[in-house]
């Protein structure tokens, strides 16, 4: 039997408060991150924030600083411009100002050709996004996670208890705070593929949760701890092994996504990764300890549908 | 026993074969014709074959705001010519407008006049006073209602009706909420083209030049109340220069888009410049008839969307209901001006309000990474397996591989669109299609270590891990399916492959690793179980 880890008895309870501490630093950043998403202050894709993103390929390679300075003498100064090394991709990104839903796409592309006229380019893609659609993106993702949350409690609710129905959603909530905290500390570009990881991820968490819950359920029903902390420490050492390898699998997808899926992946195998990390940390760390504080170390048996 | 593998083996088959079937469209083009063409198949998203997405704002208010200043034009003539004066118009609103009348019996005379010609419009009298009248005119509400109602559908009818004529394969053309039209033409790479195909109003009309009003007093602000200044565009072929003439026209149109009967591009037969040549229907052409014989010598501008293509004077009555718009056009902006015109015009103004192109190559490209980091990740994802759980391991990579083929067919089935983190929800679900295997094995493990045999073991290991992996899954696919509610375009592609993945997963990984363990064990018990 090939095994990556021996069967353990880590104290996952002892270290909880500092497992709360961190968690605590994690949602705060999150919030903050999530107030300046809602301000418009975030590095916000165009597809939430509106605005203009092209993608051109040259023939040959063209200095970005070239770029920039053509963008900015046609007062496109504040414009974002990434390149794609050894590709002669220039991905050009333009906010929208203000209210006005002005399209600047052509005038743009048009710009570029005069201005490289020995070097011929064509038009990948363009996205042009007024920002009332940005604004109706952002409420839609901020109803479909409450929406999904309360759904979730519901459903463990009758599956398990109240109690862990709001564990397993604040565990839930925790990643998706965790992982916009990151995002917005590592200043990377939070989009609407950003929020389908979010989404995913939940989903895969839940999944982690879920599967420790069951454990302990089943624990608490045996009576082989005589509290509730010990019940918890014990169901997760038993079920590390599934968590592990399972994190593992998903890991190696994610990986595959992040060095080959390309350059539109990029970014969304990225936050899948991170995800993936904290979700595996919160249905250790997060939500059982949170059942524990609730339910108090009574060893009252957990209903069973 | 054997009964119930025999019966879940043939499960198994059958839905294999049908799978197999469904997904085949989908992979290639070699095929019998008749399944080809009848069978449902995995569409590519834009983002994937790329093409055009435009999402549009149908300004409502705009066309209110338009059909109110049509009544108002209309009641002054009406109004003119029967010898009432009209001192002066405003705009009341977006849906009404005032009308000033001098003193005397007038705005009596014009109430009863306008109440009796005018059906749409309600009209009050305002104060009269010793220097004169005013009349207010509002639409009526069920006028207003129509247009509200209409504008969208109607949009999106003369859209289709433009596309179509274009010629784009599988376009999608719908409704979004009460004011939003959405569409999708894949392939097409021209972005402006189609911006311009879709966008145009498209409402011609033709009006007078008023030749007793010089342009330069008109620039200053001296304006007649029933003049308007419009401008004449051209564009230079040459060096792609635009300039801009201005000229005072009537307000009133004399003649309007909507009693085209054809448009169709022509070419000049000496310099090769394409124009459109127009014929009215019966009634557009006698009111062409009527309006070219009473000004012959004068100058009639020919007016798209408040733009004058041209103002050639009328040389003599034109009897046969043909005209022609010239203008510096090029051979693909005539055809498509062309199109619009016999499409109609859009019933309100549309802004364009997202607008997402793809080149076919960025396409393939993605496609092609895509496919590959996920074909990368499949395969680390079954070695590992197989090295970590040896058997058993080969058996849930099995059942794997039959939670791929299932959801491909699922998909083609459903003719789902597959869009970029479509392939990236795929690729996700064969990460997490191992887990209920993982979940089971581990727990097969540890009833093996409690010594018990290897068939209670396994029985043991799925019973217990049932529940666990129902759970799991299902508050995965709440996620999923709440992602599908809410989230637009490629995302909802995204939700469509996890939700699949994650119900077949339920299946492939309890019962199709479940029939081969229970095969085995029907034949010759299982003395040591390779996990």
């Amino acid at each position: 039997m090939m095994e990556l880890i021996k069967k353990t008895s880590i104290d996952f309870m002892g270290i909880r408060r500092i497992a709360f501490a961190f968690s605590t630093v994690l949602v705060v950043l999150g919030i903050v991150g999530t107030v300046q998403i809602f301000r418009g202050q975030a590095n916000l894709g165009i597809d939430l924030a509106g605005g203009t993103s092209i993608q051109v390929k040259f023939r040959s390679a063209v200095h970005l600083d070239r770029v920039r300075e053509i963008m900015a003498k046609a007062g496109h100064g504040e414009a974002n411009l990434q390149e794609v090394p050894g590709e002669n991709i220039v991905i050009i990104k333009v906010g929208a100002k203000g209210k006005e839903e002005k399209m600047v796409a052509d005038q743009v592309v048009a710009l570029l050709r005069q201005s490289f006229p020995d070097n011929p380019m064509s038009v990948e893609s363009v996205a042009e996004i007024g920002p009332a659609i940005g604004k109706k993106l952002r409420s839609d993702a901020v109803l479909a996670l409450t929406v999904s949350a309360i759904a979730i409690i519901v459903y463990l609710a009758w599956r398990f208890e109240f109690k862990f129905g709001v564990a397993a959603a604040a565990a839930t909530f925790h990643d998706v705070f965790a992982m916009v905290g990151v995002f917005y500390l590592l200043h990377r570009e939070i989009d609407l593929l950003f929020i389908t990881a979010l989404l995913t991820i939940a989903g895969y968490s839940l999944t982690d949760t879920v599967v420790v819950f069951d454990r302990i359920r089943e624990n608490v029903r045996l009576r082989k701890k005589p509290t509730f902390s010990e019940t918890i420490n014990l169901s997760v050492n038993e079920v590390l092994s599934r968590t592990i390898v399972t994190s593992l699998t998903v890991f190696i997808t994610c990986l595959a996504l992040l060095f080959f899926g390309g350059v539109v992946l990029k970014e969304f195998a990225l936050a899948l990764t991170i995800g993936v990390i904290i979700g595996t940390y919160s249905s250790v760390f997060v939500a059982s300890p949170i059942v524990a504080v609730w339910r108090g170390e009574k060893m009252v048996e957990v209903k069973r549908s | 026993m054997w009964k119930s593998i025999a019966w879940r083996a043939t499960l198994i088959a059958v839905l294999t074969v049908v799978s197999i079937v469904l997904v085949l469209p989908s992979l290639t083009d070699r095929l019998p014709d008749a399944w080809k063409n009848k069978a449902p198949k995995i569409h590519l998203g834009l983002d994937l074959q790329g093409g055009v997405f435009l999402r549009l704002a149908v300004e409502i208010d705009k066309a209110i705001e338009n059909t109110s200043m049509r009544y108002a034009d209309d009641s002054r003539a009406l109004l003119k010519e029967k010898g009432i004066p009209v001192l002066g118009m405003q705009k009341s609103g977006i849906d009404g407008f005032t009308l000033q009348l001098p003193p005397g019996d007038f705005a009596e005379r014009a109430m009863t006049l306008l109440k009796e010609e005018v059906g749409t419009i309600d009209y009050s009298l305002g104060a009269v006073t010793p220097s004169g009248a005013t009349i207010t005119g509002r639409m009526k509400p069920a006028e207003i209602l129509a247009i509200r109602t209409n504008a969208v559908s109607q949009g999106v009818e003369t859209i289709r009706n433009r596309i179509d004529q274009f010629g784009v394969r599988e376009p999608q053309i719908v409704a979004e909420g009460d004011d939003r039209i959405v569409i999708q033409l894949p392939g097409v790479k021209d972005q402006q083209r189609a911006i311009d195909l879709v966008g145009k109003t498209a409402l011609l009309e033709f009006k007078l030049v008023d030749d007793g009003v010089s342009v330069e007093e008109a620039m200053k602000g001296n304006l007649p109340d029933d003049d308007q200044i419009l401008y004449q565009k051209a564009v230079d072929q040459q060096t792609g220069r635009v300039s801009k003439t201005p000229l005072v026209v009537k307000k009133h149109a004399v003649l309007t888009g909507d009693t085209i009967k054809n448009a169709r591009v022509s070419f000049e037969s000496q310099r090769g410049g394409a124009y459109v040549s127009l014929s009215f229907d019966t009634r557009g052409a006698r009111i062409f008839d009527r309006v070219t014989a009473e000004n012959v010598k004068r100058r009639l501008a020919i007016v798209l969307d408040d733009t004058v293509y041209s103002a050639p004077v009328i040389q003599e009555r034109i009897s046969g209901g043909e005209a022609q718009i010239t203008g510096s056009f090029s051979p693909d902006e005539a055809k498509d001006l062309a199109i619009v015109l016999r499409a109609g015009s859009l019933p309100a103004p549309v802004k364009v309000i997202q607008n997402v192109t793809v080149g076919p190559s960025l396409g393939l490209d993605s496609i092609q990474k895509g496919v590959n980091a996920g074909l990368l990740g499949a395969v680390l994802v079954v070695l590992f397996m197989a090295v970590y759980y040896r058997f058993a391991g080969v058996v849930a990579d099995f059942a794997l591989v039959f939670n791929i083929l299932f959801l491909l067919s699922g998909m083609a089935l459903l003719e789902a669109t597959l869009t970029l983190p479509g392939i990236a929800g795929v690729i996700l679900a064969i990460g997490m299609a191992v887990d209920s295997n993982v979940l089971i094995f581990e727990r097969i493990r540890e009833e093996i270590r409690l010594k018990k045999t290897v068939r209670a073991s396994i029985d043991a290991g799925y019973e217990k891990a049932f529940w666990t992996v129902v759970d799991s899954h299902v508050t995965t696919l709440i996620t999923a399916l709440i992602l599908f509610q809410f989230g637009t375009g490629p995302i909802k592609g995204f939700a469509v492959t996890l939700s699949m993945g994650v119900a077949i997963n339920l299946f492939t990984a309890l019962v199709c690793t479940k029939v081969v363990f229970d095969y085995i064990n029907a034949k010759r018990p299982m003395k040591a179980l390779s996990i």
